[in-house]
């Protein structure tokens, strides 16, 4: 899809770049888990979202490259922009913790892009309705593992409910950043190209407070203090040494091919 | 031989799928279509899953065999719209999904956070058809499959999910 006015154009680069960051990251973070998973089926569970992610965030990447020049290539965008260049939500960076914090990382963020994907199915750009619709039914399968554990873990052992417990509370604050919208998203709303996430907000918190309490855990109230940043570049320390994993052997080797 | 349409979707019903080798590209809904612009042979595809690995080689595939039938010039395209869905495979595929051990996919459901929260689809053991099945992993040995366990016949099996 192409756009002749620039403003609207450079708009739709940076949403695109952040659709694609959002899954870059958390992928990675998952893909940690290769080999790491705490039992095989879990090992496939991870490795097989942070896949689904990985393709989502190449469909992005290559439609932002292509709305930035003809020299630029997907490649570069993961491999060759610096920590304050990343446009990604902080929470997709965090540590995975122990398997209760990746599982609740992950079932605030499921549920997020399935509320962002039941509407940019219907963007004005070709490419970003097509991508949605290929890729909310991959969410599908995302959401309801991190359910499932949920509701294991909460409702489990004394020891797996207060670990489950520790993971809430330690999330919690990243999940405000997820209804950003500034400059960028206001435009594209404008243009019926980005969905409007401030009317999804009540949506997504009465979906994850159920399933807390389906998971006999406490509510918890979407109203406090929320870090934020990582949409204008701003990251936590996580990111500095996700990049340094990522990026490290095409920078050394910048010529090398797959 | 001339090269028509006809004929080169006739040649890649040989292409297999590398993960499921008795079943071809065309059986999957994955091979959308060919046509022939100049003297070139445009064949288009479209991914499972937007990760989906074998891609890359079923690319590979359609080319190999296109160029050992005779036809050189080969470009392949991949399509995201419409979005792969597995409707698209035909019964007799589900049938051989069944004869391999894998419970086929049944049809898929209206897209909703309640739909995906609150399934009760069950599925039948592909050995004993019996009903009394449960899930095990929502993941299996492909991103496709999720894996289950029927309770009559003592036996794990793969279920390839609607999609």
């Amino acid at each position: 899809m192409t756009y002749t006015d620039d403003k609207l154009k450079n708009a739709v680069r940076e949403y695109t770049i952040r659709l694609a960051d959002d899954r870059m990251i958390l992928s990675q973070r998952l893909s940690e888990l290769c080999g790491h998973g705490p039992i095989l089926e879990e090992d496939i569970a991870t490795t097989n979202t942070a896949l689904d992610l990985l393709g989502q965030a190449k469909l992005y990447y290559e439609k932002a490259a292509e709305l930035t020049n003809e020299n630029t290539s997907a490649d570069d965008l993961v491999f060759f922009r610096n920590e304050r260049e990343f446009t990604n939500v902080q929470i997709v960076e965090q540590d995975n913790g122990d398997f209760a914090h990746t599982i609740f990382r992950q079932l605030l963020f499921d549920v997020y892009e399935i509320l962002l994907y039941s509407d940019l199915v219907n963007s004005k750009d070709e490419d970003l309705k097509a991508i949605a619709a290929k890729a909310i039914k991959e969410t599908k399968y995302h959401l309801r593992h991190s359910r499932d554990w949920m509701l294991k873990l909460g409702g489990g052992t004394e020891e797996s409910h207060r670990r489950m417990k520790d993971a809430v509370d330690w999330f919690w604050s990243y999940s405000g950043e997820l209804f950003y919208s500034d400059e960028v998203d206001e435009l594209l709303i404008n243009e019926g190209i980005a969905p409007d996430m401030s009317k999804k907000r009540d949506e997504y918190y009465k979906t994850v407070n159920k399933i807390l309490e389906e998971s006999e855990l406490d509510e918890m109230d979407p109203d406090v203090w929320m870090q934020s940043g990582g949409r204008n570049g701003r990251h936590s320390e996580s990111l500095g040494h996700i990049l340094a994993a990522m990026q490290y052997l095409p920078r050394s080797m910048p010529d090398a091919k797959w | 031989m001339v090269i028509t349409e006809e004929n080169i979707l006739k040649i890649l019903e040989n292409v297999s799928d590398p993960e499921i080798p008795y079943l071809s590209i065309a059986d999957m809904g994955i091979l959308r279509g060919a046509r022939i612009e100049e003297d070139v042979a445009i064949i288009t595809v479209t991914p499972t899953y937007s990760g989906c690995p074998a891609m890359y080689e079923i690319r590979k595939r359609i080319v190999e065999e296109l160029r050992a039938n005779g036809v050189e010039r080969v470009k392949v395209e991949t399509v995201l719209s419409p979005a792969w869905t597995t409707d698209w495979m035909s019964d007799e595929a589900k049938e051989k999904l069944k004869e391999s051990g894998i419970a086929p996919p049944g049809k898929t459901n209206e897209f909703s956070i309640d739909n995906i929260l609150n399934n009760t689809d069950s599925v039948a053991c592909p050995f004993c058809n019996s009903d009394n099945t449960e899930m095990r992993a929502e993941f299996s040995a492909t991103a496709c499959k999720s894996l289950y366990f029927c309770n009559d016949c003592d036996q794990p099996f793969e279920h390839f999910k609607c999609h």
